[in-house]
């Protein structure tokens, strides 16, 4: 069943803090909300939930209409960043207690509980109490308790924010063999940029309260239609840089700073811009000991270790890049090294709305 | 620390001991001793300690009815104030109220209010409504007291139970009143109990409510009954001293064994603001 | 959803609301109004009168003599705790042996009811049999001479409400980081410039507040005069709230006894808003 919002929207007070004119979520999907925090990424995953009553709109999941159900009969399920134990219930307390108010058997009960303690290994935390549980354990209890509902939904908050970077890592796959194996939409919140590019199948982009972008990671990550969404993913961050475009003999040139980059294959209709924001991702910055004529010269000022990689800030005439390049080639601060930023790979962004330009920006947000 | 600064500290502290303890002493020391050694000083204490106040007053039957009474008025304004306090609380704590913080301020000030302000109004109201000199009429009295105070710390207690809780059990299927009864009720028992201590505290030690809106014997309570203590020419001082230290029995008993939840449930709000 | 669920949160509120709206809020106004009338409802008698009782009040000798004691008795009282209190509490706050005993101990008082203090306290000061007295080798009437008579109260009271003072700044020495004592040490204060400087100013919010509650107690005191005294010897103990109960039960005068309530209310009510704003600032300063 597929959740669609039509029109929704939420105001704290004078504040909107969630405006969605459109958006479908598909039954099954891995859909996630991601953006910095305050963006109104939790408001609308609490819109779902019901525990936030929209100011104006409808959410329909299937035929069912949810905007005004109370969260008891809407048939969702939530983990919290905090988990939410319940403190005076033992895991398997907390496990059967949606089900006990369900009005399920003892004998269902017990066997719901068993099959979901199967699956996340926690057999051998049943009787405990959450205060006696690690911080991965009540992660998992959590999502325990979620799951033995087998509900219609389940509605993530940035659930993995209080694990440390390993036990982190390995949830995230955990979850993904969930999703895979439930085959249940799971709906999720999350600043973390690079959770949202690993699990999602699809990705909404939010800031201020509405949806930037939407579509699969892939497509977020490789045609941002705004600044925003191109900086908010990848690390290092995208490198945007302020350039004047001009007609050259050679077709359209862009000068930043100093220098002169070649655009020639983009429409002459890009010169009405004049100015505009040239996006190109660290990752496509080409660096090289050797100097060739259409080459930038430039010198190192930062060498960062990344384990296989290395990030490099590198000086040119008038601003500075940051690169990525293999750990191999074992660069100096320092060094003078020359620069190559391929054409195909740059971003141009008007620079007073960051927008996307030229002919290659995709159409609205799907 | 230098031994005469420790000595000074020692003395500090029999001292205070010696204030806080002395008249309280004192008091079992008279209730023991034999009514011929009342009138004298020395000796301090009893030549032959004597159960035979003690005997006289719980053989009394109106001390046995009006102890009673004193428990039927205390434990009946607890039931009732929690009956109006926590639902109260917890719209206050958990349902975000809008006008929560005008409601609280309007607490704070009720709670101020010295009981001469509603006791002559109480008073003629009984009287019209027939309950005046019942026990009724004391437990309404020292709930209405009692019952902005109650509101206001247990809505702190209830506060400090995360808002998570309270979404996730209402994700997971409770409405309202399951999230009260299946959540914060088992959660908050502790901050209950504090509350529940000092509000029975109150009602027992009350005077001038129970001492107005009662007449007879039927409905006093024990602070009553010992200020109105006969004796118009010989006092009996050896049954006062007695019956005063029965009535005391059940809070200090109540305060030895509850301690650390009257101490929350005093300070609570005080300290943490 | 909507309405239901918006109205019904209210509901949880309602019955405590009504509750303390017809028990509380209503005969507190009632209060008022009797306070302009005439009223002594075994003789049949009620009618308006205007402001005639507060001019009456205002020319009232025993109203001036029960407010002077009322203030004398507060202002007394409430210092002699805080100064025994702040003793009391410091002592406590040090680490020795037999300490939760000793916390324990200094509680009773708050436990004993204010008749029953009375009591105890009737049978210390005793004239003839008093071991006060007795201990002093003085003999000294202390309930019956006008000169001690209200001292002797407060001393009553001091006993009585010390341990509620104790209790709340103990709380408060409590959540004094001990590291803010050994930055100060470093620093090279003494014993009494750590007293100074970090525990009386980190302790002033909850000073005040003791105050506040102290303040408001102590000037609707009733009980233990009542029981001690009785108000006496002639009027010399007599306090607004003694004042203002034999008015309304001794001689049903239910109209000058309101207005008499009125004035208790309004001493009090005027008091802790004063304290009130002095608290807000206290605790605006600390954040």
């Amino acid at each position: 069943m597929d959740l669609r919002f039509e029109n929704v929207s939420k105001r704290f007070g004078e504040r909107l803090a969630v405006e969605i004119p459109q958006l479908t979520i598909r039954r099954g999907e891995f859909f996630t909300f991601v953006g910095p925090s305050g963006c109104g990424k939790s408001t609308t995953l609490n819109l779902i939930a019901g525990l936030e009553e929209p100011s104006s709109g409808t959410l329909q999941l299937g035929d069912r209409r949810l905007t005004h159900l109370p969260p008891h009969q809407r048939d969702v399920a939530f983990v919290f960043q905090s988990y939410a134990l319940y403190p005076h219930r033992t895991v398997f307390g907390n496990l059967s207690f949606p089900l006990e108010l369900a009005g399920l058997s003892r004998e269902s009960i017990r066997e719901r509980v068993r099959q979901a303690a199967e699956l996340l290994g926690l057999d051998p935390l049943l009787e405990k109490y959450p205060r006696q549980l690690s911080g991965g354990e009540r992660q998992r209890v959590a999502v325990g308790r979620a799951i033995v509902r087998q509900p219609q939904l389940f509605l993530f908050d940035e659930p993995l924010s209080n694990l440390d970077a390993p036990l982190r890592a390995q949830m995230r796959k955990e979850l993904r063999h969930l999703h895979q194996r439930l085959g249940t939409t799971f709906i999720y919140v999350t600043h973390d940029q690079e959770e949202a590019l690993s699990l999602s199948d699809r990705i909404a982009v939010m800031r201020k309260g509405r949806i930037q972008q939407c579509g699969l990671p892939r497509e977020l990550y490789e045609r941002p239609v705004n600044a925003f969404v191109a900086s908010f993913f990848g690390s290092p961050s995208i490198n945007l840089l302020p350039a004047a475009l001009a007609a050259g003999p050679d077709g359209i040139a862009a000068r930043i700073g100093e220098l002169q980059l070649s655009l020639a294959g983009l429409d002459a209709k890009i010169l009405e811009a004049g100015v505009v924001t040239l996006g190109i991702r660290p990752e496509h910055v080409r660096v090289s000991r050797e100097p060739l004529p259409e080459r930038w010269p430039a010198e190192i000022s930062l060498v960062e270790l990344h384990g296989g990689q290395t990030i490099l800030e590198l000086q040119l005439g008038g601003f500075s890049l940051t690169a990525v390049e293999r750990a191999e080639a074992r660069y100096r601060e320092g060094e003078k090294v020359w620069v190559v930023i391929p054409e195909e790979r740059v971003h141009l962004f008007d620079p007073s709305t960051g927008n996307r330009l030229g002919a290659d920006s995709p159409g609205p947000t799907s | 620390m230098p031994s005469w600064q420790r000595l000074g500290v020692l003395l500090l502290l029999a001292a205070m001991l010696g204030f806080i303890l002395g008249p309280f002493l004192w008091q079992v020391i008279t209730a023991l001793k034999p009514t011929a050694e009342l009138g004298q000083l020395p000796p301090l204490l009893p030549s032959r300690p004597t159960g035979q106040h003690f005997s006289t007053v719980l053989g009394t039957p109106g001390f046995l009815r009006v102890f009673l009474n004193s428990v039927v008025v205390a434990g009946g304004t607890v039931l009732l104030v929690f009956l109006l306090s926590v639902p109260a609380a917890y719209a206050l704590a958990k349902l975000g109220l809008r006008g929560r913080n005008p409601i609280l301020a309007l607490l704070l000030c009720l709670s101020m209010f010295p009981p001469i302000a509603n006791v002559a109004p109480l008073y003629l109201l009984f009287i019209r409504l027939g309950i005046r000199d019942s026990l009724l009429a004391v437990v309404l009295a020292h709930s209405v007291y009692t019952l902005p105070f109650a509101v206001w710390i247990l809505t702190n207690f209830f506060q400090e139970i995360p808002d998570d809780l309270y979404r996730a059990a209402r994700v997971d299927g409770c409405s309202r009143l399951g999230v009260l009864r299946h959540i914060v009720l088992p959660l908050a028992v502790p901050g209950m109990l504090s509350v529940g201590l000092l509000v029975f505290v109150f009602s027992w030690n009350e005077f001038l409510y129970a001492l107005t809106l009662t007449a007879s014997e039927s409905a006093r309570t024990l602070p009553v009954a010992i200020s109105l203590f006969p004796g118009v020419h010989e006092i009996p001082w050896g049954e006062i001293a007695a019956a005063a230290v029965l009535a005391t029995l059940p809070t200090v008993l109540l305060m030895f064994i509850f301690q650390r939840r009257i101490i929350s449930g005093l300070t609570a709000g005080a300290v943490k603001g | 959803m909507l309405w239901r669920e918006r109205i019904g949160r209210y509901g949880y509120l309602a019955p405590a609301a009504l509750f303390a709206a017809s028990i509380a809020l209503v005969p507190i106004l009632v209060t008022f109004w009797l306070s302009f009338h005439r009223q002594m409802p075994i003789f049949g008698i009620s009618r308006f009168v205007g402001l005639e009782n507060y001019r009456f009040l205002l020319e009232d000798a025993r109203f001036w003599n029960a407010l002077g004691n009322t203030a004398y008795f507060a202002a007394f009282s409430v210092v002699l705790e805080l100064g025994l209190g702040l003793t009391f509490a410091l002592l406590l706050n040090r680490q020795f042996r037999g300490r939760a005993v000793a916390r324990a101990l200094v509680l009773i008082p708050w436990a004993v009811p204010n008749v029953v203090a009375a009591r105890f306290w009737e049978w210390v000061y005793n004239a003839d049999f008093g071991v006060l007295n007795y201990l002093l080798g003085i003999k000294i009437n202390w309930l019956g001479d006008p000169l001690w008579a209200l001292h002797a109260a407060i001393l009553a009271d001091v006993w009585k409400t010390t341990p509620f003072v104790v209790l709340l700044l103990l709380a408060g020495l409590q959540v004094i980081p001990e590291e803010l004592y050994q930055a100060a040490r470093i620093d090279g204060a003494n014993a009494w410039q750590l007293f100074r400087h970090i525990t009386l100013p980190l302790l002033k919010p909850v000073i005040l507040l003791v105050l506040l509650f102290r303040t408001m107690d102590a000037a609707r005191i009733f009980d233990l005069i009542f029981v001690l005294t009785g108000g006496g010897p002639a009027n010399e103990t007599e306090t607004l709230v003694v004042y203002a109960y034999k008015l309304l039960y001794r001689t049903l005068q239910f109209g000058y006894g309101s207005t008499l309530s009125v004035a208790a209310f309004l001493f009090i009510l005027a008091l802790s808003l004063a304290y009130l704003h002095q608290l807000r600032r206290a605790w605006e300063l600390r954040g």
